[in-house]
C-alpha cells in the first residue's frame, strides 16, 4: 500500500537536467500587488485571472496541466504553483507573463500542497499513493515520501516550519509530522472525512474542517489533544447536507471562515469564544476560501454552480456572484507580497 | 443553531510512529513499555461454487455478471484500516473461508467465534445466508449481507444478526423511480424474466412506482431464446409496442436484458438490468474520492470495482470506524456502535451512511449509471423524507415487515 513509485522518481530525476532554475530565475515581477484573482477550475484545466479592480472581468485563462486544484504564491507574488491531479505535476505560472513556465513532477494526484519557508521545498498529498511527499523544487526531486492514511488531503506547516499537519480522509485523523525527521510522531483522531486545516489563537490551535461529520475539530498544539468540536448547521439545512472543507483564518485573528460545502454557505465562527456568528449564503458546493487584497471582502468558489461569491465582509453579505470555469476549486490573490 | 459536542481524547499518546525507508522514528516513549497491538480479525465467507459469479461470459469476452468475488472488497477495507489500526493499537486483517456447502461455513464461523472473532463478511444467496444467520444466531457475531439483494431478508425474514451493506431490490428501483419521475418518464412497460429473482424485481418496481407516482402499463414475460414459435416472447419488438416511456427489464441474470436497447419498437430509453441501471456501486462515479477508492481497488484486483466489492469493503470500514469511535475491541461496544444513530460511515458516495435500526440496511446513496458513466446520486434532489433523505430508497420504518 505503501509503496515507492520508481517510476516517478526517475522520471523526476530525468528532468533535473532539463528545467534547473527555470522556477528561480524570475525577477520580482512587476505584477505584484495586481490584486489580481487565480482561480482553478478542475474541469476546465485552466487557471481563470480576474481583475477586481475591473468589474472583476477576466485577464486571461492560463491553460494548465489537467485536473488544477490547489494554489500556492510564493513570497514575492512571481510565481503561482498549481497543483494539476491528473497530470501528476504541479505547473509554475509566471506571475507577470501569465503563462506556465515548468513543471515539478510529484506522485500520483496530487491534490493540497505547502511551500516551506525558503520556498526551497513542496509538501504534497498525494490521494492515490497514501504519502504525503517532500519535493526539492529546485531539483525536482522527491527527497522524502511519508506514509499516511489513506487518501491524505490538506497540508500545512507550522509556523515555525517545524510540524507538518496532514489529513487523512479515509483513516478519520490528522498525522503530526516532524518535519525534520521525516517521521510520523502522532496521530490525532477527529471527524468524519477530514479535509483542510487552518492554524489560530496565537497558534495553539489548529482547526480541522470534517466534511461528512459537518464539523470542525480542534486541536491544542502543544499536546495534539482535541479540545473542542464545533458542529455547524445553517439555517434550513439538515445535518447531513453540511459539508465543511475550506477554512481561512482573518487577518486580525479574530473570525474563522468555513464554508459548508453542499449546505451552501459559509459559517463565521468567533475563534476566541468558538461561537458560531452567522452564515452567509453562497452558491452550490462552496469549499475554496480567499480574501480580497484590501481585505473588505471575502472570495468563494461554488464548485457545482461554476461561480465565484464575493462576500462583503462589513455586512457579511453576498453581494456578487462572478462565473468562473468548470468546478472551480481554489483561489488566490495576488496582494501586496508578503517580502 | 450550534451545539458543542463534548472534548474528547485524542488517539493514544505515543501512537506508532510510521517510518519508511528505514529512517528510525523519534525517540518519544520507551518502545517497550508500548502494548503490542490489540489483534482484530474479521471473518469472510463465500460458496467455491456460487452461479451468481460465475466468471463464463455469454459469447467471448462479454461480461454478464461480476468479474470477481466482493472478498477483494474486504481486503482493501482491511488494507485501508492500516493506519488507524496503526494509530489506535489495533491490527486488523482478514480470515477467509470458501465453503462446499453451508455446513462448512458454518463451522467455520464457530470456530473463528470461538476464537474471538465477532463480525463476519458474508457473500451467500439468501437462503443460504438465512441458513448460517440461523446457525450462528446464539453467537456473540454479526454478518454482513454483502451480495444479497431480497426484499425478504429486510422484510419477513430478516434476521438480527445481519446487516446488510449491499442495498435491497427495492432501495435500487426506488432509485431508478426517482431518476424517471424526474424526467417524466413516468408511464413504464416492464419486462420481466422467469426466475424468482425476477420476479423479486418485478414486485419491487410496482412498490416503487406507486410509492413516487409513476405508472406501469404493463408487465410482460419475456424467455431467453430464439424459437420462432415462442416469438411473442422472445423478440423484443414485438414485446414492445404500446405507448410508454421507459422500457424496464427485470433481468437478474443480464443475458436478456442486453438485447433490449436499440431493439424497442417505439424509440425509448431501456432501464433496469440494460441501458441505465440502480447500483450500489460503479466504477465511474467519481466524486467524494471514489477515484481513488476505484484505483486502489485496481491496483490490486486488476479489475473494475463492482458494487459487491463495494459492499464487502463497506462492510469492513464499518467495523474499523465502529471499533474506532468506540474505542472499544470488545463485541458489544462494537456492535451497538455499529447499529446506533452515531455511525457516520464514509462510503464515499454522498450522506453520511448509518444502519437503519428496523431492518439492519445500511441506508446508502444509489448510483444510476449508464455502460461508462454515472448520471444521479440517488436520492435524486427533490425527493425529501422526514428525517433523512436516503430513507426514501428502501422500505422505510412504518411499513417495515421485520421484527427481530
Amino acid at each position: 500500500m505503501f509503496r515507492l513509485t520508481k517510476r516517478r522518481f526517475a522520471s523526476a530525476a530525468l528532468v533535473v537536467g532539463l528545467a534547473v532554475g527555470t522556477a528561480l530565475t524570475s525577477t520580482p515581477a512587476s505584477a505584484a500587488g495586481t490584486g489580481y484573482i487565480f482561480i482553478s477550475n478542475e474541469r476546465t484545466h485552466n487557471v481563470l485571472v480576474l481583475d477586481p479592480a475591473n468589474n472583476f472581468s477576466v485577464v486571461a485563462s492560463i491553460p494548465t496541466s489537467r485536473r488544477p486544484r490547489d494554489l500556492q504564491i510564493n513570497k514575492a507574488h512571481t510565481l503561482l504553483y498549481v497543483a494539476c491531479g491528473d497530470d501528476d505535476v504541479i505547473d509554475v505560472i509566471d506571475i507577470e507573463t501569465l503563462t506556465v513556465i515548468d513543471h515539478i513532477p510529484t506522485g500520483r494526484s496530487p491534490e493540497m500542497f505547502v511551500l516551506n519557508a525558503e520556498e526551497t521545498q513542496l509538501f504534497v498529498s498525494n490521494e492515490e499513493n497514501s504519502t504525503a511527499q517532500v519535493i526539492e523544487i529546485a531539483d525536482k526531486i522527491i527527497v522524502h515520501e511519508i506514509p499516511t492514511g489513506a487518501e491524505p488531503e490538506g497540508v500545512m506547516l507550522s509556523p515555525d516550519g517545524a510540524t507538518l499537519y496532514v489529513t487523512s480522509e479515509i483513516a478519520d485523523m490528522v498525522h503530526v509530522v516532524d518535519v525534520a525527521a521525516g517521521v510520523v510522531t502522532d496521530n490525532v483522531i477527529v471527524g468524519t472525512r477530514p479535509r483542510r486545516f487552518a492554524i489560530a489563537n496565537n497558534d495553539a490551535e489548529l482547526w480541522v474542517s470534517d466534511e461528512l461529520s459537518g464539523t470542525v475539530t480542534i486541536i491544542d498544539r502543544a499536546t495534539n489533544r482535541v479540545i473542542d468540536q464545533l458542529q455547524f448547521l445553517p439555517p434550513g439545512f439538515r445535518q447531513v447536507d453540511v459539508t465543511p472543507v475550506g477554512i481561512l483564518l482573518s487577518p486580525d485573528g479574530q473570525t474563522m471562515y468555513v464554508t459548508m460545502g453542499r449546505a451552501n454557505h459559509v459559517a463565521f465562527v468567533n475563534v476566541a469564544t468558538r461561537a458560531i456568528e452567522g452564515y452567509t449564503l453562497v452558491g452550490s458546493r462552496a469549499w475554496g476560501l480567499a480574501l480580497s487584497g484590501d481585505q473588505t471582502q471575502l472570495y468563494v468558489t461554488n464548485g457545482l454552480s461554476d461561480d465565484m461569491s464575493v462576500i462583503d465582509l462589513a455586512s457579511r453579505r453576498n453581494i456578487l456572484t462572478v462565473p468562473t470555469g468548470r468546478v472551480p476549486h481554489s483561489i488566490v490573490v495576488d496582494n501586496e507580497p508578503d517580502v | 443553531m450550534s451545539k458543542r459536542l463534548g472534548i474528547w481524547a485524542g488517539a493514544a499518546a505515543g501512537a506508532a510512529a510510521l517510518t519508511l525507508l528505514g529512517i528510525p522514528a523519534l525517540a518519544q516513549d520507551d518502545p517497550a513499555a508500548e502494548p503490542p497491538p490489540t489483534e482484530f480479525v474479521i471473518g469472510f465467507v463465500d460458496l467455491a461454487q456460487d452461479a451468481r459469479f460465475d466468471d463464463r461470459h455469454a459469447y467471448y469476452m462479454v461480461p454478464v455478471r461480476p468479474w470477481g468475488r466482493p472478498v477483494a472488497g474486504a481486503e482493501l477495507g482491511i488494507a485501508d484500516a492500516l493506519i488507524t489500526g496503526a494509530a489506535i493499537g489495533v491490527n486488523f486483517s482478514l480470515t477467509a473461508a470458501r465453503g462446499n456447502d453451508v455446513a462448512e461455513l458454518v463451522a467455520a464461523v464457530e470456530e473463528w467465534v470461538a476464537a474471538g472473532v465477532g463480525f463476519v463478511g458474508v457473500d451467500l444467496p439468501a437462503a443460504q445466508l438465512i441458513e448460517l444467520s440461523d446457525a450462528v444466531a446464539d453467537l456473540p457475531v454479526v454478518l454482513f449481507n454483502v451480495s444479497a439483494h431480497d426484499d425478504e431478508l429486510r422484510g419477513a425474514s430478516c434476521r438480527a444478526n445481519v446487516v446488510h451493506t449491499i442495498p435491497s431490490h427495492r432501495m435500487m428501483t426506488d432509485a431508478m423511480m426517482q431518476f424517471l419521475v424526474l424526467h417524466r418518464w413516468t408511464n413504464i412497460l416492464v419486462l420481466a424474466g422467469p426466475s424468482e429473482a425476477d420476479q423479486q424485481i418485478v414486485t419491487a418496481v410496482r412498490q416503487s412506482a406507486n410509492q413516487f407516482g409513476a405508472r406501469i402499463i404493463d408487465v410482460r414475460d419475456f424467455v431467453l431464446g430464439t424459437d420462432p414459435r415462442n416469438r411473442e416472447q422472445n423478440n423484443v419488438a414485438l414485446m414492445t409496442n404500446g405507448n410508454y416511456d421507459v422500457v424496464y427489464v427485470a433481468d437478474s441474470d443480464g443475458e436478456f436484458a442486453r438485447y433490449v436497447p436499440y431493439e424497442t419498437l417505439n424509440p425509448r430509453p431501456v432501464v433496469g438490468s440494460a441501458g441505465l441501471s440502480a447500483l450500489a456501486w460503479h466504477w465511474s462515479w467519481e466524486r467524494q474520492g471514489a477515484p481513488q477508492l476505484n484505483d486502489r481497488f485496481e491496483d490490486v484486483n486488476f479489475r473494475f470495482m463492482d458494487q459487491y466489492d463495494w459492499a464487502a469493503w463497506a462492510a469492513v470500514r464499518a467495523v474499523v470506524q465502529s471499533v474506532l469511535r468506540s474505542q472499544s475491541t470488545e463485541f458489544g461496544p462494537v456492535r451497538d456502535y455499529l447499529l446506533g444513530e452515531r455511525m457516520n460511515l464514509d462510503g464515499s458516495k454522498g450522506n453520511p451512511m448509518s444502519v437503519r435500526s428496523w431492518d439492519h440496511q445500511m441506508r446508502q446513496g444509489i448510483i444510476i449509471a449508464t455502460g461508462n458513466n454515472s448520471m444521479q446520486l440517488a436520492p435524486v434532489e427533490g425527493f425529501l423524507h422526514q428525517t433523512n433523505d436516503l430513507d426514501t430508497l428502501g422500505v422505510d420504518a412504518p411499513q417495515s415487515a421485520c421484527q427481530f
